[in-house]
């Protein structure tokens, strides 16, 4: 199919648009994200890839705000990333401009999704090689929200998901394990999801949380041990629970 | 200079004004052209100058315990001849929000047409109301990227939303301000005179339309631009109401009835004796 891939603007006889499906591709090398709405907190997480030496870390933040009540992560090409998200933190400061309201999540979502269209469906440009998390809370109600945007340009609302990399067994263990929490609950349910795929410990782990009366807060290492090593411990003690033959027999 | 065009277009756009390098080309809006003439400056001011004077109305609107009442009276001159007596100067843009309508008729009802077809708008792509903050900065954008081009536009915006009653004053020098009493047209000072001697925060509904029928009615005794019919609406959380349209002819009967004097009675017995 190589006839079909060279101008975006081409269908292929299938109904493919192929510089769509490569975009897709480039998500699925990038780093695992998270993100887990509860009720009254939300939770990104992102991989780290373990920072070289002479890299000051605190410059490569995975995780930004477009305002003070949304963040975003994403996976995929953080170069699109940082032009989609001037673009997005623009667009929230315009509408607080034009109508003196912040933006919803949906609003904003929306936004960007339709950035992303545009971009599938214009001459001599290539899609942004992204799929990105969006949380924050409505302005209005209070209300939590997640969303997911993609290369494709569509979106949709979600109680906990996962892009990059291994995001199908992230998502299959949010799956088997999401409840409806609040709080650590929601931090630890983020966590022990990425522990599902990245090697544990804080230094590969970046996690931010959001709740409504602080905003977006970034975990250090140090918390973010604190709790792996609770999660451990946990996980330990069940497992010994399981060994343990039941007392009656 | 960038001007909003978005009200000529037919498809109007949402979030007019996102610089988008990639849209220039493909979606760009269409354009009309400026006055070819040597003096745009002048030219501008003449166009101004020239529909200055034509604020010939009263229209007034005031937040009270209860909500927004919005009146105005009903006459359209053009200079000393009255060219209507029953003009519609309260603009329905939708079921609970009214635009008052002071200086060109033509462009008040365009352009709060224009904001009506934007909060619909509004409404389906956020699936919520639009605030009647938002919907008067809308038009205050729009009007203010027309400045200086010969718009004449004094109009109050007055609804209820999410945050309760609201009421803005917006014109066509691009001002809006925010506020609980506003007044605007030739016969504003006779209608502030008395709006703002009878005006309590606590009135009731009756009380508050009683103030606003008289306020016009005052108005239109004093100012020959306005005259025709006094028309009361109420706005509340269910949406905007009619209360009442009195000719202000009757009503100055009704304010000040006639008592014969004591000299007309003697000239109506003479013939007798």
């Amino acid at each position: 199919m190589a006839r079909y891939d060279r101008a975006i603007t081409v269908f292929s006889p299938d109904g493919h648009l192929f510089q769509v499906e490569y975009a897709l591709e480039a998500v699925r090398k990038g780093n695992a994200a998270v993100g887990v709405r509860g009720t009254d907190t939300i939770v990104l997480g992102v991989e780290k890839k373990s920072t070289p030496k002479l890299q000051d870390s605190r410059s490569v933040r995975k995780i930004v705000s477009l305002d003070t009540h949304i963040a975003l992560a994403c996976a995929g090409l953080k170069a699109d990333a940082r032009v989609l998200i001037n673009r997005a933190r623009i667009e929230c400061q315009s509408h607080r401009l034009t109508v003196e309201d912040p933006v919803t999540v949906e609003y904003i979502t929306r936004y960007i999704a339709g950035l992303q269209q545009k971009y599938t469906q214009s001459g001599g440009v290539r899609p942004f090689g992204l799929s990105t998390l969006i949380v924050g809370f409505d302005p209005y109600t209070g209300v939590p929200a997640l969303y997911q945007t993609d290369p494709s340009g569509t979106f949709s609302a979600w109680k906990a998901n996962a892009t990059g990399r291994n995001s199908n067994s992230m998502r299959e263990f949010l799956e088997k394990n999401y409840k409806e929490t609040s709080g650590q609950e929601t931090v630890k349910l983020a966590i022990r999801t990425l522990l599902e795929v990245v090697e544990s410990g804080g230094k590969n782990i970046e996690i931010a949380v959001m709740t409504k009366e602080h905003g977006l807060r970034q975990l250090d290492e140090a918390e973010i041990d604190a709790i792996v090593a609770e999660i451990e411990a946990e996980k330990a003690a069940a497992e010994a629970a399981k060994k343990t033959p039941s007392k009656d027999t | 200079m960038k001007l909003d065009l978005s009200g000529f277009e037919s498809t109007p756009s949402l979030h007019g004004g996102a610089v988008d390098d990639v849209g220039e080309d493909l979606f760009s809006r269409p354009s009309f052209q400026l006055p070819a003439c040597s003096d745009f400056d002048g030219f501008q001011k003449d166009a101004v100058q020239m529909v200055k004077p034509a604020k010939g109305t009263t229209t007034l609107a005031f937040i009270f315990k209860e909500g927004v009442i919005v009146a105005a009276d009903s006459r359209a001159s053009m200079g000393g001849y009255i060219s209507s007596q029953s003009v519609k100067k309260i603009i329905e843009i939708n079921p609970y929000m009214l635009g008052t309508m002071a200086g060109g008729a033509a462009d008040c009802q365009f352009w709060h047409r224009n904001l009506g077809i934007k909060c619909r708008l509004h409404e389906l792509a956020n699936k919520r109301r639009i605030s009647v903050t938002g919907a008067s900065k809308l038009l205050a954008n729009i009007l203010y990227s027309y400045r200086g081009m010969g718009l004449s536009v004094g109009t109050m915006i007055a609804g209820w939303d999410e945050k309760g009653p609201g009421l803005y004053y917006v014109d066509s020098e691009g001002g809006r301000l925010k506020g609980a009493r506003f007044s605007v047209g030739s016969g504003s000072p006779y209608a502030y005179g008395v709006l703002d001697s009878g005006y309590r925060y606590d009135m009731t509904k009756e009380e508050a339309a009683e103030l606003a029928r008289r306020a016009i009615y005052h108005a239109t005794f004093r100012d020959g631009a306005s005259g025709g019919v006094a028309s009361v609406y109420y706005v509340g959380p269910d949406g905007w109401t009619k209360l009442s349209g009195d000719d202000v002819g009757e009503l100055h009967y009704k304010y000040y009835p006639v008592v014969p004097t004591p000299i007309e009675q003697e000239m109506a017995d003479a013939p007798a004796a």
